[in-house]
């Protein structure tokens, strides 16, 4: 893939954020940008606008998040939403609403982090332990760990009478997002930067500890980095927008099946494709059932479902 | 110079170096021969910094390879291990790049530029620069991971089994390219190898090992005797001299 195509694909996103500007109940035409009334004014920056950036930010930072893990686990199937750790945030939720006193964003933030971090922390910690050579089994082994927190989650959840708010992180969905509401989100970019100032590390260590050590790369720190990167860009996006199911684990695939593993080179593209990839599922969600929405999570999970289906198809018959 | 002193290494209760000491100085070609399990590959690790010593110190050109920061020890020493199974998916070009990265950290010179295509040249891997690493045979990627540790540019390079899925030109195609990188470059190989006759028409030293421990070390011509090899790989072995070489024949 070669620079215009970076070029080309930057533009279509550029359009596609403008124009899904105007894809809303409210009344906004884009002639109205240039002199709107009170009114349109106060749908366009209170609402539509917040709404796009929410999306830019977290497609993009969930895509990279999900190419750094594939990376430092060296299997294309871990991403935040197979190895757990989406689950893990949600238990850190929960327990910050019930015992910590968080009813703050910013606590259910920092708690759902450090539950993230250690669930990250754990599941690799298993990886290193287990003998497993089927590239399918490890995001196995992630979705049942998912499965098991998720489980305690709903129990809390149930016993606790928290139910209700649990499907606003177990389901992404950008409606409520207002200004003042998600500028929480501008930190996934800062993680971002930070993962692309590393691109190169990430990819000696997805060669392998020993081409790693080689290399002068302090493998176990760069691993240990990137797994809070991807753990501090997942808990902020589940507490600020829910979780998008497959989103960190089709993008950063369907990007390095075309362009390949070298990160420095990719890690832009994929951010790229990510928040193309959540700004389409959302405007699909605001006009599916018009002038009613689903929310965008749904419509991920089905649009990314069926992707993660071929992409697996695609692996077993290489394999073979 | 690799000093190795009193290294030992066990797994569990197998003890796989017993109490090593060796020297391998500066230039040419070291080759660690032995039976399976004799500990070359583990001595090779440990003194590549790979594996962790439980006893003992290696140092290169004077550093503790323990203690010695990761980067600063990248640009003297670098080494290729028998297995590199990579799932990452990099061009051949990239891959080599990477060779640079102790020295540019990324982003790559112009110098850097012309040494990875220097190293590609060496290799005859030009026309397959742009070729994804899984797109290769096993014996062209394993000529690309050698071409990416010879653009580290270090001193000192340690191979376990270069020739592992080389065919015999490509075998002996390599093992003149190693030839060539400790006489004109001036490097010190060290190598693994199973097959004693490489290690005797190759390499400047022999370094013989047996259950973990050293059994001989010196000049190639004074190791390749019957009595040495009957000691080291237990069996018989007949040494004949052709073509000015020293060859073992173990099917007698």
């Amino acid at each position: 893939m070669q620079r215009r195509h970076v070029a080309a694909a930057l533009a279509a996103l550029v359009l596609a954020s403008f124009a899904s500007l105007f894809i809303g109940v409210g009344d906004l035409t884009p002639g109205d940008v240039l002199d709107p009334d009170a009114a349109q004014a106060r749908v366009l920056w209170t609402s539509r606008v917040p709404r796009l950036l929410a999306i830019l930010l977290a497609g993009s930072a969930m895509a990279v998040a999900g190419l750094v893990m594939m990376h430092l686990t060296r299997n294309r199937f871990v991403s935040p939403q197979t190895a757990g750790t989406t689950e893990w945030v949600g238990l850190g939720i929960v327990v910050a609403t019930l015992w910590l006193g968080g009813t703050s964003v910013l606590g259910k933030m920092a708690i759902g982090m450090l539950f993230a971090l250690v669930g990250n922390g754990f599941f690799v910690w298993l990886l290193q332990r287990l003998v497993l050579t089927d590239i399918v089994v490890v995001p196995l082994v992630g979705i049942l760990l998912g499965g098991v927190v998720s489980a305690a989650t709903t129990f809390l959840a149930y016993r606790f009478d928290l139910l209700q708010s649990m499907d606003a992180w177990v389901n992404g969905d950008f409606s409520g997002v207002l200004a003042g509401r998600y500028e929480l989100l501008w930190l996934v970019l800062a993680a971002t930067v930070v993962a692309y100032l590393w691109a190169d590390r990430f990819s000696v260590a997805g060669m392998g500890e020993s081409f790693a050590v080689n290399l002068g790369v302090a493998y176990t720190r760069v691993v240990l980095v990137g797994l809070a990167i991807a753990s501090i860009v997942t808990a902020i996006v589940v507490v600020s927008v829910g979780s998008i199911p497959f989103l960190g684990l089709v993008v950063p695939n369907l990007v390095t099946l075309a362009m390949g593993d070298n990160l420095r080179r990719v890690l832009p593209v994929t951010a790229l494709t990510g928040a193309a990839f959540v700004l389409i599922c959302d405007v699909l969600a605001r006009t599916i059932r018009y002038p009613y929405e689903v929310p965008v999570g749904m419509v991920g999970g089905v649009v990314g479902g069926v992707l993660f289906v071929w992409l697996l198809l695609r692996a077993r018959r290489r394999a073979l | 110079m690799i000093e190795i002193e009193s290294v030992t290494k066990s797994y569990g209760d197998v003890r796989v170096l017993d109490d090593v000491s060796l020297t391998i100085p500066t230039g040419g070609i070291t080759s660690l021969v032995g039976a399976n399990g004799a500990g070359k590959s583990t001595l090779l690790s440990v003194a590549a910094r790979l594996v962790p010593a439980d006893g003992g110190r290696v140092r290169v050109d004077g550093m503790d390879v323990a203690t010695a920061p990761g980067p600063v020890l990248a640009r003297r020493l670098g080494v290729l291990r028998q297995e590199n199974a990579m799932s990452v998916r990099l061009t051949v070009r990239e891959l080599v790049a990477f060779g640079r990265f102790p020295h540019s950290g990324g982003r790559l010179t112009a110098e850097d530029h012309r040494l990875v295509d220097e190293a590609m040249a060496w290799f005859e891997l030009g026309p397959l620069a742009d070729r994804h690493l899984d797109q290769l045979s096993g014996g062209q990627r394993q000529r690309a991971y050698v071409a990416m540790v010879m653009c580290q540019g270090t001193d000192h390079v340690l191979l376990d089994e270069p020739l592992n899925n080389l065919d015999m030109r490509h075998a002996v195609q390599m093992m003149r390219m190693l030839r060539g990188m400790a006489d004109e470059l001036g490097r010190t190989v060290v190598l693994v190898v199973h097959d004693v006759n490489v290690a005797s028409c190759y390499s400047d030293r022999i370094v013989a090992m047996r259950e973990g421990r050293l059994v001989a070390e010196g000049p190639t011509a004074e190791l390749m005797t019957p009595e040495l090899l009957r000691k080291v790989f237990d069996v018989e072995v007949e040494v004949h001299e052709l073509a000015g070489r020293r060859i073992g024949v173990p099917w007698s």
